[in-house]
């Protein structure tokens, strides 16, 4: 576990005396509670200025890449708007026939009849358009660089700090200088959608061809290949299924980031609709527009997979030939056109014919408040009485007659504090003095509130905890990223992050624990839980966001759903994936040797699928990092309203400050998590 | 040693080193360092010494095997011969040519119509079916899709695979997908074949069909083989030569009888212990002296392995002649000599 140094403990108790002296005689001393700002560095200014001085020397470059741009992304959008529904949707059902047989043909159809009938085609296909044309720059760019980053080692170290930047920077944060170089536009969206749907391209891309087996490669030089003959023959097909599952994601993520962008401005998308009636508070418009993006995301979802399961023709299904497919292609275009000409509904979905029923599930949500408002109401309150508030403000803040029904004074202040104390000692006189240490700073943590404590607390404890449990490389890196975020002004919106996303994980971990757990024992739970865990996966966050506004309306607790509900997945999976793994000769041993049911699952399971569960939590607090900034348009503070606030005033200084203090605290909890994944494995 | 005239592939020197820069170490004249402090220098330097001083010659039309465990630096001989992996010093001569000294074009060219080489895990195309994996040396030549199809279906039917043109490499057995690779390795008509432990993956019953069937390739083609594994018995089974190598340095080169007869030294005599030696053993190489004597006994070639020399005892049999093919009686074999033979063990 914790690396065995002798010398630690000693260091913990100094600092545990330390932060105690602090918290108790420095609580009115202001530049201990708050970073001075004459400490401060204006950064973001600095990044303003160096942006001023780039935009104006290059805006010409990047206008007319944007002009460029502009010309495919228009022609695409006008060809598939022009498109009559019924041909589209025709063609769209031969090519998941094609790729996935007959089921995948039927959900893509439904799943754009709905869509048609719903009435939201022409802001669907304007959506689907621009991802359309994102994926073949994004794959194409994701190539160049991943065969860049395979040939050459010091391009890829290059590449993978890169990629670790653009998988933790919140998308907004690059928004903005996006904003500013290629100006306002659907090309924005475009360009940000590329930048960060090319990621999972790259890496898949390296990651395949640095598994092609190296017989192969040397079975393509024995068979007397030149270098460019053995890379496209031999090396690109045999990393090409990798390659694909890379096309899977970088689609996914082009549709996110597409539909995010609507954010910067409407371009009769459906984003930009969810997120209108979302502001106007109309939930079944905005739940029904919902539902087209998710319709997108399933159909690509299974288009792009099926296609990145079925590479090999195997005997059971193996699909056209390239020259039949295009033909059926060509004909159903055909028959399917002069068909609309004919039957006009076929072209434009005549409005007597939608179905939009948006009254009558606004009429239901309204019922279901008056009926459960009192609940949800209560939920969401004793969460924020309860949970929510002594994590931030701490208890001294945060217990009120009102709310708790007593008031905080000094007995029970006294009672509390040796309870701890009484605890932290027999934890010592135990031999457990890594306990001992820490219930009194866990004590301290709820006493005084993630928000109550001082920066120079902060800047001990956490530095030493890295160390403990990831070495020197690790506590460097968490230091510095902490004296980033003093330093650059954002520490306490920064705080306020950390703290909510804390709140959300540990959610997830015991929610999502108990459910994998429940899934791990029972096949019919694990049938069930699957296909919700991978709809809640492959959904575009901003999805979420509506059926978490329509029960708590805006605010700090609503985002703390959406992010629950994006962030639990990973650690149910894991969770059921670990304990189904544990080897059952393991488990037979234990019942051989005479340990009970309990026995078994807490001794045996739990610690075998340990490891397993750790990486769950490790892709859970990256997950809820990530769906924070996202969380931040129905209402949190801290860094994704920084970065919201920055992208309205289109500061990017402000804006990229706040993005890589987000960037920084994942990259900081994923090393330090990752350090402890190692340490439980040996 | 085979007569010099007759060498098809031969290496001299031939060493391969992994480290930063271990090209520093080898600037003398070829030859002019000694062997036993470049290797112990290096070594203490913390290079990786995967091969060293190797001098293999490989008669044309024979099989030579190289012998050795896991690490031996076998695998790396193969690889330096064909290039696929760089030597660090050394000279690969093919047919006079020294193959150091080719550019890249050269190597390709060569690659392309004098070498073929089969891979232990195969190394075929997962998304080329098995035709197409055949051809594939052919399509790297520019050769016209008719043709290399043609000459592909050929080798096919050579390694007995008709039938299965269309599967793809998924879909057959590991068995089978080594017949592609041998028919693949063999579709460019290659001078040198090189096999790098091409049945190592199989099932035992399996790889002996293979290798059965790998004899009756070789009296048809007559290829200049190099064969490399880590099986002592196969070896025996299949080589005209065998080289066995430890630790990257070759300790004993000779024919399979050579070597169960007179190991270099205790490591080579620890593989000959398990190996039934009268399936081995050449009547020649243990015979006494002729005595002289005339009379009616049991004659039997030279070559006569001790097998077939033990059956001829049954009965009042005491002695065997060994006559060569002029007709001369050039030694004789007692029941006592071959036990001494085949137990010089427990002497």
């Amino acid at each position: 576990m914790f690396s065995e140094k002798n010398y630690l403990p000693f260091i913990w108790g100094g600092l545990l005396l330390f932060s105690t002296i602090l918290m108790v005689f420095g609580n009115n001393t202001k530049w201990l509670l708050v970073f001075p700002e004459t400490l401060q560095i204006p950064i973001a200014d600095y990044l303003d200025a160096i942006m001023l001085v780039f935009v104006n020397l290059f805006r010409w470059l990047f206008r007319f890449i944007s002009f460029v741009l502009d010309w495919p992304m228009r022609g695409v959008q006008e060809l598939l708007s022009w498109l009559p529904w019924f041909t589209f949707a025709s063609l769209a059902t031969f090519i998941a026939w094609q790729g996935g047989g007959r089921n995948t043909a039927i959900l893509t159809l439904i799943l754009l009849l709905y869509i048609v009938i719903v009435g939201y085609w022409y802001e669907g296909i304007n959506s689907l358009s621009l991802v359309v044309i994102c994926i073949p720059l994004a794959v194409i760019i994701g190539f160049v660089l991943g065969v860049l980053g395979y040939r050459s080692p010091k391009a890829n170290a290059f590449l993978q700090v890169m990629l670790d930047f653009m998988q933790t920077i919140p998308a907004f944060a690059y928004l903005i200088p996006i904003l500013l170089l290629f100006g306002f536009g659907p090309v924005v969206g475009l360009i940000a959608s590329v930048i960060f749907a090319a990621p999972p391209m790259v890496r898949n891309t390296i990651l395949g061809l640095s598994r092609v087996p190296p017989e192969v490669r040397e079975s393509g030089t024995m068979s007397g290949c030149t270098p460019r003959q053995r890379f496209w023959w031999v090396e690109v097909p045999t990393a090409f299924p990798q390659m694909l599952v890379g096309v899977n994601q970088t689609t996914m993520a082009a549709l996110s980031m597409v539909i995010v962008a609507a954010i910067i401005g409407g371009f009769e998308d459906i984003g930009w609709e969810v997120l209108g009636r979302l502001r106007k508070a109309q939930f079944g418009q905005s739940v029904l527009a919902g539902m087209v993006i998710v319709c997108l995301a399933i159909i690509l979802d299974r288009i792009t997979l099926a296609y990145a399961k079925r590479q090999l023709p195997t005997e059971s299904h193996s699909g056209f030939r390239l020259k039949q497919f295009l033909m059926w292609f060509v004909g159903i275009a055909l028959v399917t056109y002069i068909l609309s000409l004919i039957i006009d509904p076929l072209r434009i979905w005549p409005e007597y014919l939608e179905f939009y029923p948006a009254d009558g599930m606004n009429e239901l949500v309204r019922i279901i408040i008056t009926n459960y408002g009192e609940f949800l109401e209560g939920v969401k309150n004793n969460m924020q009485y309860f949970i929510l508030l002594p994590v931030k403000l701490g208890f001294t803040r945060s217990i009120y007659p009102i709310t708790w029904g007593f008031e905080l004074t000094p007995t029970i202040i006294g009672l509390y504090w040796t309870i701890i104390i009484a605890g932290s000692i027999l934890a010592f006189v135990k031999k457990n003095w890594k306990l001992g240490v820490a219930i009194p700073f866990l004590a301290g943590l709820l006493y005084f509130g993630i928000t109550g404590i001082s920066w120079v607390v902060y800047l001990t404890v956490l530095p030493l905890f890295a160390y403990s449990i990831g070495g020197i490389r690790v506590a460097i890196f968490v230091t510095g990223s902490l004296l980033f975020l003093m330093v650059a002004g954002i520490w306490v919106p920064a705080l306020i992050s950390i703290y909510l996303c804390s709140v959300a994980v540990a959610i997830c971990l015991i929610l999502g624990g108990l459910i994998g757990m429940w899934a791990s024992t029972s096949d019919r739970v694990s049938a069930i839980v699957r296909p919700i865990n991978d709809t809640l996966q492959t959904l575009p966050q901003f999805v979420l966001l509506i059926p978490a506004v329509m029960f708590f309306r805006i605010g700090e607790f609503t985002a703390l759903m959406a992010i629950v509900a994006y962030a639990i997945v990973p650690m149910i999976r894991y969770t059921e994936q670990g304990l189904r793994n544990v080897s059952p000769t393991a488990v037979e041993a234990g019942i051989t040797s005479g340990c009970t049911p309990s026995q078994i699952f807490w001794q045996i399971k739990l610690k075998l699928a340990l490891p397993q569960i750790l990486v769950g939590v490790n892709q859970t607090t990256l997950f809820g990092l990530n769906m924070l900034v996202i969380a931040a348009l129905v209402g949190t503070t801290g860094l994704g309203q920084q970065i919201y606030l920055a992208l309205s005033k289109v500061d990017a200084g402000a804006g990229i400050v706040a993005g890589i203090g987000m960037a920084l605290i994942a990259m900081s909890a994923d090393r330090m998590m990752q350090a402890y994944i190692k340490a439980t494995k040996k | 040693m085979p007569p010099a005239d007759n060498i098809k592939l031969s290496c001299e020197g031939l060493w391969k080193v992994y480290g930063d820069n271990p090209g520093q170490h080898f600037t003398g004249e070829f030859g002019s360092f000694d062997v036993g402090r470049t290797f112990q220098q290096l070594r203490d330097d913390g290079y990786i010494v995967a091969c060293g001083d190797v001098k293999i010659d490989i008669p044309a039309g024979s099989i030579f095997i190289i012998m050795g465990l896991s690490g031996s630096g076998k695998s790396t001989v193969l690889r330096c011969l064909s290039r696929l992996v760089e030597p660090t010093f050394g000279k690969v001569i093919l047919d006079g040519l020294d193959l150091l000294d080719q550019g890249p074009k050269e190597m390709i060219e060569i690659r392309r119509h004098k070498m073929g080489m089969v891979f232990q895990n195969f190394g075929l195309l997962p998304h080329l079916d098995v035709l197409k994996n055949v051809a594939f040396p052919l399509k790297a030549q520019g050769i016209s899709k008719n043709e290399r199809l043609g000459r592909a279906k050929e080798m096919i039917d050579l390694v007995g695979l008709e039938g299965r043109e269309t599967s793809y490499p998924h879909q057959l057995s590991g068995g089978q997908q080594q017949r592609v690779g041998i028919a693949r390795s063999l579709a460019a008509e290659p001078e040198v074949w090189f096999l790098d432990e091409p049945f190592s993956a199989l099932d035992p019953l399996i790889r002996t069909q293979m290798q059965d069937e790998f004899l009756r390739l070789q009296t048809q083609l007559h290829k200049t083989i190099v064969f490399v594994t880590h099986d002592f018995l196969e070896a025996l089974r299949l080589a005209d030569h065998i080289c066995i190598m430890k630790d990257g340095q070759v300790v004993q080169i000779g024919t399979p009888s050579e070597i169960v007869l007179a190991p270099a030294n205790d490591y080579v005599e620890k593989f000959t212990g398990e190996v039934p030696l009268w399936k081995i053993i050449e009547a020649h190489s243990i015979m006494d002296p002729p005595d002289g004597k005339v009379g009616d006994r049991p004659s039997v070639k030279p070559e006569a392995l001790l097998e077939e020399v033990m059956q001829l005892f049954e009965g009042d049999t005491e002695e065997v002649e060994i006559v060569n093919d002029a007709g001369e009686c050039c030694g004789v074999l007692t029941p006592v000599s071959i036990i001494r033979a085949l137990y010089r063990d427990e002497k």
